[in-house]
């Protein structure tokens, strides 16, 4: 099985390298967030962290998520590739697997890229490496759940506008329902709460590693993957 | 070339009932064929007959609604991941990995095929060299033209030494001279292996199949090998098929050819523009055929081919189904 998912992980990697997708969105990302983090720390430049950083990154992945995952489905729909990939002896499980991993693997390079920043500062002073890692793991599943979304949205459909806009939508929606719904009170502020990506990632950003924030990107992100695999699974009927 | 599943002279392919529905569209009503170890067996019928709805359900990829399938010894449907691992498929139009180098995308296929690590490379220049790739293997595939496409699609097909190959319209959309080659490919490969295809070029059965399998409307209409298929085809009398320039008039044309000896009847057929096609109908060829070349001496209306018209799938179905399932279906 692992063998399965390590060759279709392997296969998208190359196809996001052979293709301009992977570089508009590594540069794309990198200079908003750069350009972001360098005009926070002059503004703010006796602190040392990456709070602005971590504040700002959630916004930028729902839309830099679907960007990743868009085509993962639907282009493989419209082009009749996916038809070849569900007889070939993989599971449907592998196939979602093995798409959902090359997405993170490639916001993981990104992320990995925006070292650069927590180095400059820890250059200029005493920088919190804990915050950081924390922030960073933060990142790495806020990541993981906008492109199960996206590869969500993508196995509905054979458009890949259609499935950057759908997963654009709710990841937005997960990401500001806390500030979309008023001033809620009693269950409904619990609710709303427990759904906001942004409340969750703020825990992490600020250092705290709760084990509820991670089950619930964990969980959002296997229930996402799960949607994906029945669609897929349901051409076959 | 053991199996668990399959002696070497159980069927490589049992359909049995199956039936497939879309909702109140029935594709498949119910089909029952075999296919032995070794033959090439062409599917033949028109757009919409149901073949690909075969095939598919055959690759496990879509789910019968009735009836069961096994291929190569495997329930297509209890053990999806057997049948997987023992047939090579080329879908419909041939969907590959645009942009993937074409030793890339063999080598994914063969991963994902199960091809031990040790014989990737080995497989992959075997196939290269049996479908003729060798001068675009480091090229993309995007970059490829329609003949090369569809040899890398057979190429896919073949690499992990399938027992069953099954081929969805391989030669559609190619040039004559691609369509010769492709077929050569084919019959190569059908040397050794199962092989399934489907058309709706009744010669392409001819050329390359041992058997021909005739779908219409969800049934099958015909199954029986080619001797048998090419005196159908005798039996159609398709008569002859005679073209004219642009100078003359159709009617003048037509009229000219109904009076002629030994013609029955002629209907004119659409052609190349500026060309009058007519199909004519007629019990002595011979005779038909030696008034015609009398009266293009006399009168010279400019006819440009004369040739025995090649019979219509139509034309081949009504001989199968003489007086039974047509009436019937009339009927109903």
């Amino acid at each position: 099985m692992l063998k399965n998912i390590g060759f279709v992980l392997k296969r998208e990697l190359g196809a996001y390298f052979n293709s301009v997708v992977a570089y508009i969105v590594v540069i794309l990302f990198l200079l908003i967030t750069g350009a972001l983090f360098w005009l926070n720390y002059f503004q703010q430049i006796n602190l040392l962290s990456l709070r602005g950083f971590f504040s700002q990154a959630p916004l930028f992945l729902a839309f830099f998520a679907p960007a990743v995952t868009m085509g993962l489905f639907a282009e493989e729909k419209r082009m009749g590739t996916l038809e070849l990939l569900m007889t070939m002896p993989l599971s449907d499980f592998e196939i979602v697997m093995g798409k959902f991993l090359a997405a993170l693997s490639l916001l993981a390079v990104v992320f990995t890229m925006t070292l650069a920043y927590p180095i400059t500062l820890s250059m200029l002073g005493d920088l919190d490496w804990g915050a950081v890692a924390s922030g960073y793991i933060g990142l790495l599943l806020l990541g993981g759940t906008y492109a199960a979304i996206g590869l969500m949205a993508s196995s509905w459909t054979r458009d890949q506008v259609v499935a950057i806009l759908t997963a654009f939508s709710i990841c937005f929606f997960l990401y500001l329902i806390d500030q979309l719904v008023g001033q809620p009170t009693g269950t409904m502020a619990r609710v709303v709460d427990y759904l906001s990506t942004n409340s969750h990632f703020n825990n992490l950003a600020r250092g705290v590693v709760d084990i509820r924030d991670v089950f619930y990107y964990i969980s959002v992100t296997g229930v996402a993957l799960l949607v994906a695999q029945v669609s897929i699974a349901s051409r076959r009927w | 070339m053991s199996e668990d599943g399959n002696s070497r002279n159980d069927p490589s392919i049992v359909v049995d009932d199956v039936v497939k529905a879309y909702g109140d569209f029935r594709a498949l009503n119910g089909i029952n064929f075999e296919v032995q170890p070794g033959e090439i067996v062409g599917f033949l019928g028109p757009n919409g007959a149901g073949k690909t709805t075969t095939m598919k359900i055959l690759t496990s990829y879509m789910a019968a609604t009735e009836g069961t399938a096994q291929v190569a010894g495997f329930d297509v449907h209890a053990s999806p991941d057997e049948v997987r691992q023992r047939t090579g498929y080329l879908p419909e139009n041939v969907p590959l990995y645009e942009g993937m180098l074409v030793h890339d995308y063999l080598k994914f296929v063969a991963e994902v095929r199960g091809v031990e690590p040790g014989r990737r490379e080995e497989r992959i220049r075997r196939v290269v060299e049996l479908t003729g790739l060798e001068a675009v293997v480091h090229r993309a595939i995007r970059e490829l033209s329609k003949g090369y496409r569809q040899r890398v699609g057979l190429a896919q097909s073949i690499i992990h030494e399938p027992e069953v190959i099954i081929l969805d319209e391989p030669t559609t959309g190619l040039d004559p001279n691609q369509i010769v080659e492709i077929r050569d490919v084919i019959t190569g490969i059908g040397q050794e292996k199962t092989v399934i295809l489907s058309t709706h070029i009744l010669q392409e059965v001819s050329a390359v199949c041992d058997r021909v399998i005739i779908i219409n409307e969800g049934d099958i209409v015909a199954d029986d090998d080619l001797e048998s298929l090419e005196d159908a085809v005798a039996e159609t009398e398709p008569g002859l098929s005679v073209s004219f320039g642009p100078e003359a008039d159709a009617e003048t044309l037509k009229q000219m050819l109904v009076e002629l000896e030994g013609v029955d009847d002629v209907t004119e057929e659409p052609g190349r523009r500026g060309t009058h096609v007519f199909r004519i109908e007629t019990d002595d060829e011979e005779t038909a055929r030696r008034s015609l070349f009398r009266a293009e001496a006399d009168h010279d209306h400019g006819m440009e081919s004369l040739s025995r018209a090649q019979p219509s799938l139509e034309e081949i179905f009504r001989v199968y189904t003489e007086g039974s399932t047509e009436e019937g279906r009339r009927a109903s």
